[in-house]
């Protein structure tokens, strides 16, 4: 109220009360006079002329600006973060690694009913942003399984990169009725019955598998880690 | 008055020369030059709110548990960063209306350089020579957008959190250096610990300061250059009309100041804006529906809906999906704006200066493409919401998406089109808005007709000025300069004679009809007592030369 109060009144006395012209102001040439510009070339040339003459001087000090600039930046963006070498090919499942929930609990085979959904990671990283997979337990049965990917899914159970090949966001929202999962960010489905194929919207690859097996207890492990990056893509992959 | 200051300043700095110029200087008069003031008023807000934010803001993903005021969030683990933006709306005193404040101004900045953007392309303001402030802008425009984005991600809630993931599945997605790239930004494998230290001291110090040097640069070249006008009574392209810098101009630009402050104001405190805690914490392998970015990032997010699957591979690399939409498409966008004073004149070959603008429907064709272009990212930005849009009309999600992909390559050109048509239909004919003549039929005694052609109608002159304004005069301070160095024996032009020539437009006899005559001329309008009164941005001649004249008598 304060702050329009003052607006208004200083835009009226601005507007109403003092002269408002229309005044004329010639606009000066913003070109210099042609006398002008050849002196200063002429004295750019003196000063230079006077760095040539002692050239060997002057690259000497290029060369050690520049070298110092190496030598200062190198250490900087070293510093900033390491290389991605592997990082990006590997997340943190292992073979037999144990999936956990969110808060670290074990996942027996019994605990998922029919239709059931749960966020899980391995043992020992919990909450895990990269490794993050979806388990599911589809309510029928007749799944397509990819070529080498028959022992992947006991009793029913699948298990998915959680991590969007979009844009990486959690693909979080599963569709019972339909079997598909969906990325609300970017609006890509997943199928979940045909090897999380992408049936629609901007994804260009399907979710990571991760192999599962049933130990002698009863609790679900990774035969092994991912067989593929997960995740968006990048320019080391192939 | 005491004129002390002003010596011992003048006798030190000298700066008698500069201010004189600077107080006299004149600022042509359209709404339409606001909207760079309110973008520079907002960034003076965003200023201000945003030191007190930084008071009470930690930049930290270290855990701590939660035990504020926010009774839902009790006891519940959360980030420092995220526990600190509850703290400082819930339990510091104008702490909600700062932060609300400071979003709000971040949104209507960048909604402020837009439209000044665009006030700029449509008139033509960018040609020689200022193409490099059209330059300055443009980097001003991309700087607000990252830093409102990063200002965006700091509070580490769910939405801004995946919005950073996707913003580091963008940088994986540039050709060779992309992994580096992200891994150096991050320190690491996402999400680390350092992203939100890192865009805080961008986001606070970085950015900031590089905005402050580019505005400063902005203002001075602009100041330097002098504004452009539109074309009217006594406008050429080697003067300024308009009003003066002391004390018509400053009271109305100080004032606007406050009224957009105000308005900003108004929205932090009225309209809720990010409310974080209904959001809640951002943890990695959590999402939420309807995930939205600020409304300037809205046209990227559409774009990575839309673009198709399309992955390269080959020769052991690839080139991701998302690199098309999200980081060739800004490049491209903000290269061709960049570049367009140039392309503009690779096609025109006009390679003289401009002060006067144009009207944008007197230049078609780059109106047109202007509009095009805009239809062609508004699409974007309401793809951004397809699945909000499916919702609330009952459509299919797959029908929505493709019905973007068909209306991106369809409504540009149509609109572009439509512009082009409409912008031929109402170009200003050549004679508009020049008085007409009317003939004068007599008829003698004997019967006989003869025509005459009369003097100009007042009617129709009073419309001409209303539409174009008073006729200008030079300040009555800078006529006196002007008249004293000439007597000096300094030879200056005289300003108020090369002028005459071009400004008088309206033709003699309408100038002596009241009985001021020309003498009338020569009294500032709207000086006290001269009957400036409050309805008179555009005095009419006819009144004012009566009232002036029983002034002088």
């Amino acid at each position: 109220m304060t702050l329009g109060g003052l607006g208004f009144g200083i835009v009226a006395w601005g507007k109403y009360l003092v002269p408002q012209g229309p005044y004329v102001q010639d606009r000066e040439e913003l070109k210099s006079s042609a006398s002008e510009r050849e002196v200063l070339i002429e004295s750019l040339e003196r000063g230079s002329k006077l760095i040539e003459r002692r050239s060997f001087l002057a690259k000497l000090l290029g060369a050690s600006v520049a070298a110092f600039g190496v030598i200062t930046l190198f250490p900087f963006i070293r510093s900033l973060g390491p290389q991605p070498k592997k990082m990006l090919f590997v997340t943190n499942w292992k073979k037999g690694s144990a999936l956990v929930r969110s808060d670290g609990t074990k996942v027996r085979a019994t605990d998922l009913e029919v239709g059931g959904i749960l966020t899980v990671f391995p043992e020992g990283h919990a909450g895990g942003a990269i490794s993050q997979t979806v388990l599911i337990r589809p309510s029928f049965q007749d799944i397509v399984t990819k070529p080498g990917r028959e022992s992947w899914g006991p009793q029913g159970y699948l298990a998915y990169s959680k991590v969007c090949t979009h844009a990486g966001c959690p693909v979080g929202l599963y569709q019972e009725l339909t079997q598909q999962l969906l990325c609300p960010c970017h609006q890509s489905l997943f199928d979940v019955m045909t090897g999380a194929n992408p049936v629609f919207g901007p994804a260009p690859r399907p979710l990571p598998q991760l192999p599962l097996e049933i130990d002698s207890q009863g609790y679900l492990r990774a035969q092994a880690g991912y067989d593929e990056p997960i995740g968006p893509g990048f320019w080391e992959r192939a | 008055m005491n004129y002390k200051p002003i010596d011992w300043a003048d006798e030190r700095l000298g700066i008698a020369k500069f201010s004189r110029k600077s107080l006299n200087k004149i600022f042509p008069d359209h709404w339409s030059f606001m909207l760079g003031e309110i973008a520079m008023y907002s960034f003076f807000v965003l200023l201000g709110t945003g030191v007190f934010l930084t008071l009470f803001f930690v930049p930290s993903t270290a855990d701590t548990i939660y035990h504020g005021s926010y009774a839902p969030l009790d006891g519940h683990v959360v980030s420092q960063a995220y526990a600190s933006t509850l703290n400082l709306s819930f339990n510091v005193r104008a702490g909600l209306v700062m932060r609300q404040m400071h979003h709000w101004a971040a949104n209507v900045f960048v909604a402020a350089i837009v439209v000044h953007l665009l006030r700029i392309f449509f008139t033509g303001a960018f040609r020689k020579p200022r193409e490099i402030n059209w330059l300055i802008g443009s980097l001003l425009l991309m700087m607000a957008i990252l830093e409102g984005f990063l200002g965006y991600s700091l509070p580490d809630d769910l939405i801004s959190g995946t919005g950073i993931r996707i913003a580091y599945s963008i940088t994986l997605s540039i050709p060779v250096v992309g992994s580096y790239l992200a891994s150096f930004l991050f320190g690491g494998q996402f999400p680390g610990n350092s992203i939100i230290p890192r865009f805080y001291t961008i986001h606070i110090l970085l950015i900031p300061a590089l905005m402050a040097g580019l505005l400063g640069a902005h203002l001075a070249i602009m100041w330097h250059q002098k504004h452009t006008q539109f074309k009217g009574k006594g406008r050429t392209e080697n003067n300024v009309v308009g009003v003066a810098m002391w004390p018509a101009y400053a009271l109305q630009a100080g004032g606007f100041f406050f009224l957009t402050a105000a308005v900003l104001a108004a929205l932090g405190g009225l309209v809720q804006i990010n409310p974080i805690w209904m959001y809640g914490q951002y943890i990695p392998y959590k999402v939420s529906y309807a995930v939205q970015p600020d409304w300037y990032m809205g046209w990227l997010d559409g774009a990575l809906r839309l673009f198709p699957s399309w992955e390269i591979t080959g020769f052991g690399h690839m080139i991701p999906t998302i690199f098309f939409p999200a980081v060739l498409l800004p490049g491209v966008t903000f290269g061709l704006l960049m570049a367009w004073p140039w392309i503009e004149r690779w096609f025109t070959k006009d390679y003289e200066a401009h002060n006067l603008l144009d009207n944008p429907r007197d230049s078609a064709w780059r109106t047109s493409i202007g509009v095009g272009v805009m239809a062609f990212y508004m699409v974007l930005f309401f793809a951004s919401s397809t699945d909000v849009l499916a919702n609330a009309f009952s459509l299919s999600l797959n029908f929505v998406l493709w019905a973007f992909r068909v209306l991106i390559f369809v409504i540009p050109p149509v609109a572009a089109y439509v512009a082009y048509k409409v912008a031929r239909e109402a170009s200003s004919a050549p004679k508009a808005g020049k008085p007409r003549k009317a003939m004068v039929v007599f008829r003698s005694p004997e019967g006989e007709y003869s025509a005459e052609e009369s003097g100009p109608r007042l009617e129709v002159d009073m419309k001409f000025s209303a539409l174009h304004g008073s006729e200008p005069k030079p300040l009555p301070e800078e006529a006196k300069l002007h008249g004293n160095e000439a007597e000096g024996g300094v030879t200056l032009e005289n300003p108020a004679s090369s002028r005459s020539s071009v400004t008088a437009v309206i033709p003699q006899e309408i100038e002596e009809q009241p009985d001021g005559g020309s003498g009338a001329n020569q009294v500032p309008r709207g000086t006290p007592g001269a009957g400036g009164g409050l309805f008179s941005p555009h005095n009419w001649k006819m009144p004012k030369g009566r009232k002036d004249s029983e002034e002088e008598k």
